[in-house]
């Protein structure tokens, strides 16, 4: 019987694995602060219910976004968390026992991953992708599939703002970055939001994301700059001081 | 030979120290009346490079070392912990987990220009023998290290690597089980991983890196042209004429080396830490998961080569263990280096074809076969890697035929500029 549990549950966790080729390239900006900001309202709107970023504490985002306290706590902290925090959901966690599934995972099939790593461990191009090639599939129970996850357990959180759309398999559509064909999508119910505006709001997720990744990512890459600016200097005395030095050899 | 104390008759406070303790005869020795060649090309500055990154992996490791914690449960959250709460803590991680990268491609490159210079020939056979300890020494602390961060990775790569055991025939399986401390990778194996990588190989790849320094101060440097300076001393004073003090000459100009290293080193460290998912691998970001197999399995890229000869080797009998064979082989090649070239002349500058022809193959296969490793086997794939796993050992073991045959030009007998 344990054996049989098991085995359901890597059915169900099967086909989550699967993933494929992410069909769009999206290029991150984590510089753009009202960018971040937005993917942060919009990912404690439609994803903290479920997704924790566990790693991430509020009053870090608070800082690296440039979000006041009080600004902080009225619009992104919904309960009793505290400024230094980690940003968890109340989602009950996976279970440690594969033969004894949390409440999540009898919900789900899958607990809801925490998502503070998933753009270092998948790419932005897949977190892109991935929000945007959900599509109308009446075989699943959530009503939708998606492209890059199929048998995804998740249901479209952000069909309200998208609406819903179906995948035309024929004719294929333009190449993909990375290799196959982009998909060709028809919206059959409008969202809140434009086409564009979606664009926009699932680019602002993804840089989000990837910013919660490696919340260091910009303080780095600024020091990085003035370390190679460093090192070239450096590097010309060093030269000079060799020449200087060497005139006796040569 | 009696030790003189003061042998350089220093004074002062300096003398009260030469009297108790060599420290003037230790720096004369080593560093300012070290006699190197003066012809010393861009080839040489990789064995102060490969100083440099030792250094950086211990400073940065004795910080890393502070906030890390060796446990099955904490361990991928205390790295994430330095990534995020620690002051600096990132930047920290990035400038170790690039070292270990840099300190690979320097030591190939420090290993390649001995290769071609003829480094490891006599007088130098056991600087060069010192050397390989050190390049194995160097391959097992890498790898406790890579498994360390306890990601998805490391796991999948510990398990794979601890397994190579398991092909020993009959005592396989135990050897497995004693070195994990358990029947998979867990808890047990993470702690003696972390005390073998903090403790026990530092100190003896500390030892070793001052043998081979004691060992090649001991003989000299060899040079681009393959001769013995020594040959020509001033009669006076008995130094070589073609030689030249390591200090000043050699340090200011390791110190230009040091600034060409660091821009494409802090390059990686600050920009592209993941190296692209070489250096820091996409499935590691995930923390460690017996039941979720990464889509492909690889080592470090550093191990590559290796990895691709013990995919290249089929199995027969039944056992797994003519891979392993392989694999090990062409590490334990490296160390009959200096016997196994028979050429009369050590330098590349004035060997024939043939040498050309064959380390050139050498050089091709083994990047080849670096990134094969890193490949999903094919068909394709596998050929490639079988063709350049027999250049690789016909490199080493058809060597004694081929330099014996190739013609030479003449030797100078004082070094070139």
């Amino acid at each position: 019987m344990k054996r049989l549990t098991l085995l359901a549950l890597c059915l169900l966790a099967g086909p989550a694995l699967a993933a494929t080729e992410p069909p769009y390239s999206f290029k991150p900006d984590t510089t753009n602060t009202s960018s971040l900001q937005r993917g942060a309202r919009d990912f404690m709107n439609y994803c903290s219910g479920c997704h924790s970023l566990k790693y991430l504490r509020y009053n870090r985002l608070g800082k690296d976004l440039e979000i006041p306290d009080d600004l902080l706590k009225q619009h992104l902290m919904f309960t009793s968390e505290k400024p230094g925090d980690h940003i968890l959901s109340s989602m009950p966690a996976a279970s440690k026992d594969p033969t004894a599934p949390s409440a999540s995972e009898t919900w789900f099939g899958r607990s809801p991953p925490d998502l503070s790593l998933t753009a270092r461990e998948r790419g932005a191009d897949w977190v892109y992708s991935y929000l945007m090639t959900f599509y109308l599939d009446p075989t699943r129970p959530t009503g939708v599939n998606n492209l890059v996850l199929p048998g995804a357990s998740m249901p479209h959180v952000l069909g309200q703002l998208q609406g819903y759309q179906k995948l035309i398999v024929d004719p294929p559509g333009e190449p993909a970055p990375h290799g196959g064909h982009k998909p060709k999508f028809e919206l059959v119910q409008a969202g809140s939001l434009s086409p564009e505006d979606y664009k926009a709001a699932v680019a602002d997720l993804t840089n989000f994301l990837v910013y919660a990744a490696e919340p260091g990512r910009n303080g780095r890459m600024a020091l990085g700059a003035g370390v190679l600016a460093f090192v070239v200097l450096f590097g010309i005395f060093a030269y000079l001081l060799k020449v200087e030095y060497w005139k006796d050899v040569h | 030979m009696a030790i003189v104390p003061n042998p350089h008759k220093t004074t002062g406070f300096l003398g009260w120290i030469d009297d108790r303790f060599p420290l003037t005869k230790i720096w004369k020795d080593h560093i300012s009346e070290y006699y190197a060649p003066k012809n010393f090309n861009w080839w040489y500055t990789y064995g102060s490079l490969a100083l440099l990154v030792l250094v950086n992996q211990l400073l940065t490791g004795i910080w890393l070392t502070m906030h890390y914690k060796p446990d099955e449960a904490a361990a991928f959250d205390s790295i994430e912990y330095i990534m995020r709460d620690v002051p600096w803590g990132n930047i920290l991680r990035y400038l170790h987990s690039t070292g270990a990268s840099a300190f690979f491609i320097v030591v190939y490159l420090h290993m390649f220009r001995g290769l071609i210079y003829g480094s490891s020939r006599k007088p130098r056979e056991l600087v060069w023998l010192f050397g390989c300890l050190i390049y194995l020494v160097l391959m097992a602390e890498a790898f406790c290290g890579y498994v360390l961060p306890w990601g998805n990775m490391s796991y999948w790569g510990a398990q794979v690597i601890i397994n190579l055991f398991g092909t020993v025939p009959y005592i396989g399986q135990t050897l497995v089980e004693t070195i994990q401390g358990d029947y998979t990778p867990a808890d047990a194996t993470l702690n003696r991983l972390f005390a073998l990588h903090v403790v026990a190989l530092p100190i003896v790849l500390l030892g070793l890196v001052v043998a081979h320094l004691m060992a090649l101060h001991e003989v000299g440097s060899n040079n681009p042209d393959g001769i013995e300076i020594k040959k020509h001393k001033d009669p006076k004073t008995g130094i070589p004429l073609d030689g030249i003090p390591f200090h000043p000459y050699y340090t200011v100009k390791d110190i230009v080396g040091v600034a060409a290293f660091l821009f494409v080193f802090f390059i990686v460290v600050f920009f592209v830490p993941d190296g692209g998912g070489y250096f820091l691998e996409k499935p590691n970001f995930t923390p460690a998961n017996p039941l979720s197999t990464p889509d492909h399995i690889t080592p470090a890229w550093y191990f590559g080569a290796f990895y691709a000869m013990l995919r290249a080797v089929p199995a027969f009998f039944n056992t797994q263990i003519w891979g392993v064979i392989v694999m090990f082989g062409a590490v334990l090649l490296l160390f009959f280096l200096p016997w196994l070239d028979r050429s009369p002349v050590k330098s590349i500058r004035y060997r024939g074809p043939y040498f050309k022809i064959a380390v050139t193959l050498f050089a091709v296969s083994f990047v080849v076969l670096n990134w094969l490793g890193m490949q999903p086997t094919t068909t394709l794939y596998t050929l490639l890697a079988q063709i350049g796993t027999f250049i690789y050992y016909a490199f080493f073991l058809a060597m004694p035929w081929y330099t014996s045959i190739d013609s030479t030009k003449p030797v100078p007998d004082r070094v070139t500029e």
